[in-house]
């Protein structure tokens, strides 16, 4: 019961907490570059404004388009609970270790670049046609890291190495690696632009055009929870400062404000990429994702040497 | 003496019951499949000749998993190949199946040779054909003499298995084959290539240097890349599906060599695993290109085309036959919770847990086979986005998929059994584990009663001690509850209208089916991303009524098979070439012949003198 009750807050607080962290990204953006900016709430007034608004499906839309939201949202979600949050160890953690994670995310990818092709739509076949180019790299790159994690934790489980004590040259390269993946996983700067719809260059935003109203809610929640789920995973990398074990909620919310300085801190530097990069095009992505998977056998010869 | 009466004609060990079900799993929906699937398309007595092909085929898959004695297994080996030729040139009005059947009979063949010249070296050292006489004469052979056998078991298993590059009959006789034959063939008939090797390399042979592994696993990652970009250029859905079994058969190649491997490096509890992972992609393999084959089968028979640029939005009119090739889809590109990410999983659970117990640059080794898997993966993925998007969704290119209409009851029951066996095969992870284990011990010779993985009804925990967890069952119903939770948010108040209108059109016009992305347009940045493998040409075509009027313009992308045109065309070549030459000896003179004749009887009498 204690484990239900755990899982339920730590979705909860995904669900609550995920769009401010875009928010604040948003305004440090626009704090940088001299403007006021709107405020960090805005993404829970445009998920607010999106779940009133009705809806407009294409006509030659299938199954595949009405499902493809809560395909997308359950399965962010459920790697949203392999996350150790409040505790040492994520009571959902037998369900799956950071590899199947992976294949979750892709799970949610999967139907998603389906919908896009769903309505027929051009723009959602570019769209479609770039995010599974774009993800089928990524995988390498992100794989690399985990092999990385795993040589210095001797594990996959996530708990192990958010219990592990010390800090090493490895983590933090490891980290460096999944941060860049983690740009391109939740289309930002270089990789992708979450601020335009222009058909050059647009890759999420494509997918997602013929969406509206309350499905068009939901995948934003989901973008925006599958960001903070990266987020902690890197914070979780590079400062694996221990973590309660359960039992102990008053404890747990402290070392969950702790985690937040430490989200922040991530926040500022996605924000700070966003605004010195200029947008690659396609085909340079896999430079940059080679990048990362390079970063991935740096960390991986660091653990191997054991620094 | 020969040994003609020997004493294992059959055997019954773990392993070749595990194939035997593997055979059986599949041959069963594909022959009720091809109830449906044969009505109409030909006439009454080829169809009774096809089932008496098909009871050939599937008997003698049958007696070559369990094969206990080399003879056996050679001639139920050679039953297959020859009864599988004739299923793809079945079709026999087709220019393209002849074709297809030639370049599958000389492959085969040239792999049957290796395989009885390694048998006939093996038979050297043990004097009989028995599989056990053999693996005691294997025991005492010197390490040379396993190499060279080792080698060409390799090649001749490997062609018949499809690894890269002895893959180029693949692509040709799958496609060409009635569905159901096809989906025969790549679900089962490349594995009993699997099987050989498991059974004559690990079994008889016992792997001795640990570059055998090695070569196995670089083999396999060429497999499993090669496969799949090609798969990802294909718009002939039996095609595309045909480079995917090279694919997949790379995949399950990485389990067998990472087995091998760490039997040299003497790690046996690594090796059944990652053994047990390779079995497990094999059903898993067999169960879900099966379904895919048949569904492909479900809409070449209602569209009449294989080109999956004339279909689109099949969703609509064959709803059951989209919904099994999306769970086809969904389990080849290894997601979660269904069959495809369970062995996925373990076999990228096999390096990674092989890499923290070998040492140094090993480590780094595997590390990169594991990435390549994982990009392999992820490939496959965007190749099953473009099959089962542009094929099914989206509205219809052509009037083949405006008029199809959904297949018929018998070919429906084979594609829902296969696709609950998806589902099934994820879900019961554990158990079927704990068999794969022993037959992977048993095929290892491994004494696997003290190294249980640690299981339980719903975690599998492939290293006691070190916790790592899947849990398949665990995992379908967080996401199952997690959508439902999805949904009631979504109609938590008032339902809001939804509205049906076109797809936004720029405010130009009405799109038609004119406007989709196409398959070679999803391809595109895959094409280019490739293109030192790929080396795509295009070519353009203008047609002006003048200078300043373009009145017709067609475009072709296209290829190039590197394999067939660096490797293949030039043998060919050599071989016409030496063809042509050697008719210069018979010109078709009677006195010539005579003169042959009489030199050959006088140097048959001198070496009886001399020799």
């Amino acid at each position: 019961m204690n484990k239900i009750l755990l899982l339920t807050l730590q979705l909860a607080f995904f669900i609550t907490v995920a769009p401010l962290l875009s928010g604040l990204i948003t305004k440090i953006k626009n704090n940088i570059r001299m403007r006021e900016g709107q405020s960090v709430f805005q993404p829970y007034y445009n998920l607010v404004k999106l779940f009133s608004k009705s809806e407009v499906i294409s006509g030659t839309a299938s199954w595949i388009f009405r499902s493809a939201p809560f395909v997308v949202f359950s399965s962010t979600l459920t790697a949203a609970l392999l996350i150790p949050v409040f505790i040492f160890t994520s009571p959902a953690h037998t369900m799956g270790d950071l590899l199947a994670m992976v294949f979750i995310f892709a799970l949610g990818r999967f139907f998603l670049a389906l919908a896009a092709l769903d309505t027929g739509s051009s723009f959602g076949g570019m769209g479609s046609s770039r995010e599974m180019f774009i993800s089928s790299l990524v995988e390498p790159a992100l794989c690399m890291v985990i092999f990385a994690v795993s040589l210095q934790f001797g594990s996959t489980d996530i708990s192990t190495f958010s219990g592990a004590h010390a800090i090493s040259v490895s983590s933090i390269v490891a980290a460096l690696a999944l941060f860049l993946v983690s740009i391109a996983e939740t289309s930002r700067i270089p990789v992708d632009n979450q601020e335009t719809h222009l058909e050059l260059t647009m890759v999420h935003e494509a997918m997602v055009l013929e969406y509206s109203g309350r499905p068009l809610a939901l995948i934003e929640m989901a973008s925006y929870i599958k960001q903070m789920v990266f987020f902690f995973l890197i914070a979780q990398i590079v400062f694996p400062i221990c973590l309660p074990s359960y039992e102990n909620l008053a404890q747990a919310f402290s070392w969950a404000s702790w985690y937040c300085v430490r989200i922040i801190l991530i926040s500022i530097a996605a924000a700070l990429v966003e605004v010195a990069v200029a947008k690659m095009r396609l085909l340079r992505v896999a430079d940059f994702l080679e990048f990362a998977f390079v970063l991935g056998v740096i960390a991986c010869v660091c653990a191997i040497v054991g620094v | 003496m020969l040994d003609l009466l020997p004493k294992h004609i059959f055997l019954s060990d773990p392993l070749s019951l595990f194939f035997l079900f593997v055979i059986f799993i599949v041959s069963l929906p594909s022959a009720i499949y091809s109830f449906g699937y044969l009505k109409g398309e030909y006439p009454l007595k080829k169809i009774i000749l096809s089932w008496f092909l098909l009871a050939i085929f599937i008997l003698s898959m049958a007696a070559v998993v369990t094969a206990g004695n080399v003879l056996v297994f050679l001639v139920a080996w050679e039953m297959m190949s020859l009864a599988s030729y004739f299923l793809v040139v079945f079709d026999t009005t087709h220019e393209r199946s002849i074709k297809a059947g030639t370049i599958y009979v000389v492959m085969t063949q040239i792999g049957a040779a290796f395989l009885i010249a390694a048998f006939m070296i093996m038979y050297s050292y043990a004097r009989s054909f028995d599989l056990f006489a053999l693996k005691n004469a294997c025991l005492a052979m010197p390490a040379q003499t396993k190499n060279i056998i080792f080698v060409s078991l390799l090649i001749g298993f490997g062609t018949k298995a499809g690894i890269v590059p002895l893959h180029i009959w693949l692509p040709y006789a799958h496609p060409q084959a009635p569905s159901h034959i096809s989906s025969i063939m790549s679900g089962v008939m490349i594995k009993t290539a699997i099987y050989g090797i498991i059974r004559f390399v690990m079994f008889i042979l016992g792997v001795s240097a640990a570059w055998w592994g090695v070569l196995v696993l670089i083999l396999a990652v060429i497999s499993c890349l090669v496969g799949v970009i090609y798969a990802l250029m294909e718009h002939d859905i039996k095609k595309l599906l045909a480079y995917h079994s090279v694919e997949n058969i790379g995949i399950i190649l990485l389990g067998v060599g990472l087995a091998m491997f760490f039997t040299s490096q003497g790690l046996p509890y690594l090796a059944v695993f990652s053994l047990m992972a390779g079995l497990y992609h094999l059903v898993n393999h067999a169960i879900f290109k099966g379904l895919l084959f048949l569904c492909a089968g479900s809409v070449y028979k209602a569209t009449g085309t294989r080109d999956i640029e004339k279909l689109g939005g099949l969703i609509k009119t064959m709803p059951y036959t989209a919904a099994y090739f999306l769970l086809g889809a969904m389990a080849i590109s290894a997601l979660p919770p269904l069959n495809g990410f369970v062995s996925e999983w373990l076999t990228l659970q096999a390096f990674f847990l092989g890499a923290l117990n070998v040492i140094g640059g090993t480590k780094l080794f595997l590390g990169f086979c594991a990435v390549m898997l994982a990009l392999t993966s992820g490939l496959a993925a965007a190749c099953f986005v473009k099959a089962f998007g542009i094929t099914f969704l989206a509205g219809p290119r052509s009037h083949y998929a405006k008029e199809a209409k959904e297949v018929s009851l018998s070919m429906k029951a084979g594609m829902f059994f296969l696709s609950l066996l998806t589902i099934v095969f994820g879900l019961a992870a554990t158990m079927i584990i704990r068999y794969l284990t022993r037959a992977a011990g048993s095929a290892m010779d491994i004494d696997i009663s003290h190294m249980q993985f640690s299981l339980n009804n719903i975690t599998l925990n492939p290293q006691a001690g070190k916790s790592i967890y899947l849990s398949p069952p665990l995992l379908a119903l967080v996401l199952l509850v997690l959508g439902i939770t999805g949904l009631v948010i979504f109609c938590a108040w008032r339902r809001k209208r939804s509205v049906r209108h076109n797809t936004w059109d720029c405010g130009y016009y009405r799109l038609d089916a004119r406007n989709e992305y196409t398959a070679t347009a999803f391809s595109k940045p895959f094409r280019i991303a490739f293109s030192f493998f790929l080396l795509p040409y295009r070519k353009t075509q203008k047609i002006r009524e003048s200078f300043y009027h373009v009145r017709s313009f067609t475009y072709e992308t296209h290829t190039i098979q590197v394999f067939k045109k660096y490797l293949y065309d030039p043998v060919l070549v050599l071989v016409f070439r030496s063809a042509k030459s050697m008719r210069r000896l018979q010109p078709g003179s009677i006195h010539l012949y005579l003169m042959y004749i009489f030199i050959t009887i006088i140097l048959l009498i001198v070496f009886m003198r001399w020799f």
